[in-house]
């Protein structure tokens, strides 16, 4: 579904990627964890076009979408859930969820919206009893459901997560990630980013490792649960010798 | 002061503040999609002025107004395609001073068109004697025109941006650009529709007090310093405090003509402006936190 060749972007001068190739398949969950300044931001940004990249290829569905606007993009069936949530703050939680609808509406009319509104209540149903609130006074957990269910509501086939649990309750953070699985099982297909990595693992399918730029590990989720560096690195266990 | 003279000045007050206050939210709008004030506000209000004027010798006044609305709402647009849309990520500043040049490039264009001569258009409803009675206050009734044409205009303008799809968009535009970008908004297309909106009510504007004011290529710049103080007064980007800060400085004006003279009218505005810059540069119903948020 998304396929990424010998990618390097960045800003200025600065080379944030340097060389990256990866790929999603449909329905599969993926997972790329690394820490602060690796550059996981900038590589949803360069996929969704915010940001050009300087080299390499992008593709999503046997399409390139290099230097295309990112409305196009989004047109094109490829959400992302930005960090830090990222909601309309003025606005209430019903008019964030019909924005995230701006596509769907001209590609499927009004009564697509409708219908995508009640199943984004359904799957948050605390959006629901809100929905006439402002989301800026929502607390952090709510901004995070809002903010993917304004993405959901343009019906991608490919969802991007950008740190889904930054910032937010461990019990939350479970929810966060029940609803996760939950997209799977609908047939969504998820590039999620995280820094906590053990969650991530846990639910993804596959998983690359990022440093300062650099794919430097990939492969099954599973395996890279119990990959000794990965251990040490990113889920705090010292490695027994 | 005598009870009668008390209301002649603060009728006089409140229509002269309700075309401040139409300029300030025609600042508000351009700010709150771009970040940037334009300084060429005051220019689209002598436009609409000038080209209903033009366009009346050709058509009734109606069509003349519609008109000259359209097109100056097309010199709006025209302005931001030509000179901000195609800016990679500009600063603010740069933004600033372009609207300054666009400002004094559209004095110059209407000096070149209609020269210096002062212009009207007639008045909408009997002419310059006419008056009518509301109890022992005496008033034209193109200031009933003035106040109507401002409130229905404040009144379209909460339901375009409350009520309609393409509103809400632009004020999603205004919250957040990033987030309405992965909606899939074209924030570019916003930026123009702001520039049109804006334009379009300041011509407007410029119609109806035309046959009080008069009209002349240079009547932009003074408006905008007006807008401008009313837009900071009552908090940059919300337009809804314009109105009251436009209506408190147009009666602060009215009524500093009876302790100082008529001249030093228009110092009365920049005194405020200058004031509030330095007391309190978030207006007086913005919030000092809103404010630190803003580039400018």
């Amino acid at each position: 579904m998304l396929k990424i060749r010998n990618l390097d972007a960045g800003y200025g001068k600065l080379r944030v990627l340097k060389n990256i190739s990866l790929h999603v398949d449909g329905g599969e969950i993926v997972t790329m964890i690394g820490a602060n300044g690796a550059g996981k931001t900038t590589l949803l940004h360069t996929i969704i076009g915010l940001l050009n990249p300087t080299k390499g290829e992008i593709s999503f569905q046997g399409q390139s979408c290099v230097r295309t606007a990112v409305g196009r993009i989004v047109a094109s069936g490829c959400a992302l859930v930005p960090e830090g949530r990222q909601v309309f703050a003025p606005m209430s939680v019903e008019e964030n969820l019909l924005l995230g609808g701006y596509v769907l509406q001209r590609k499927e009319g009004r009564a697509a919206v409708q219908a995508e509104l009640e199943h984004q209540y359904d799957l948050f149903p605390i959006l629901r009893e809100r929905s006439r609130q402002l989301a800026g006074t929502l607390s952090g957990g709510e901004q995070q459901m809002l903010a993917m269910g304004r993405a959901l509501m343009s019906r991608p086939r490919l969802v991007m997560m950008d740190e889904p649990s930054t910032g937010l309750a461990p019990l939350i953070v479970r929810d966060i990630f029940q609803i996760i699985r939950r997209l799977r099982q609908e047939g969504n297909t998820v590039l999620l980013i995280e820094q906590n990595a053990k969650a991530a693992l846990g639910i993804a399918d596959r998983g690359y490792v990022l440093e300062v730029g650099k794919v430097i590990l990939q492969g099954p989720a599973a395996d890279l649960l119990a990959n000794a560096d990965v251990q040490r690195a990113y889920l705090g266990r010292e490695k027994i010798a | 002061m005598s009870l009668d003279l008390f209301f002649q000045y603060l009728f006089a007050g409140i229509t002269y503040g309700s075309i401040y206050a139409i300029v300030a939210i025609g600042f508000n709008i351009i700010y709150n999609a771009t970040g940037i004030i334009n300084f060429a506000q005051g220019e689209f209000v002598m436009l609409g002025g000038m080209i209903s004027i033009s366009l009346l010798q050709f058509m009734p006044l109606p069509l003349a107004i519609a008109g000259a609305v359209v097109i100056t709402m097309g010199i709006g647009a025209l302005i931001e395609i030509l000179f901000i849309r195609w800016l990679e990520s500009p600063s603010v500043l740069r933004l600033i001073i372009i609207t300054i040049g666009i400002s004094i490039l559209l004095r110059e264009l209407a000096l070149h068109v209609w020269g210096e001569s002062i212009r009207s258009l007639p008045y909408f409803y009997g002419n310059e004697i006419t008056t009518f009675s509301l109890g022992s206050v005496h008033l034209s009734p193109q200031v009933m025109w003035v106040i109507t044409a401002c409130a229905v205009m404040v009144g379209g303008l909460n339901v375009f941006f409350k009520g309609t799809p393409i509103g809400r968009e632009m004020r999603a535009c205004a919250a957040n650009r990033t987030a309405a970008m992965l909606c899939g908004i074209n924030t570019r297309n916003m930026v123009t529709l702001s520039f049109m909106l804006s334009a379009g009510i300041g011509a407007l504007a410029g119609c109806v007090m035309s046959p009080i004011t008069y009209t002349q290529y240079d009547s932009g710049a003074s408006l905008a310093i007006k807008g401008f103080t009313v837009a900071i007064l009552g908090g940059l980007g919300n337009s809804m405090a314009a109105v009251a800060a436009g209506i408190l400085l147009g009666i602060l004006e009215a009524f500093s003509v009876s302790v100082v003279p008529l001249a030093f009218q228009d110092a009365i505005s920049i005194a405020i402006l200058l004031l509030i810059l330095f007391v309190k540069p978030h207006g007086l119903f913005g919030s000092s936190e809103a404010a630190r948020l803003k580039d400018f």
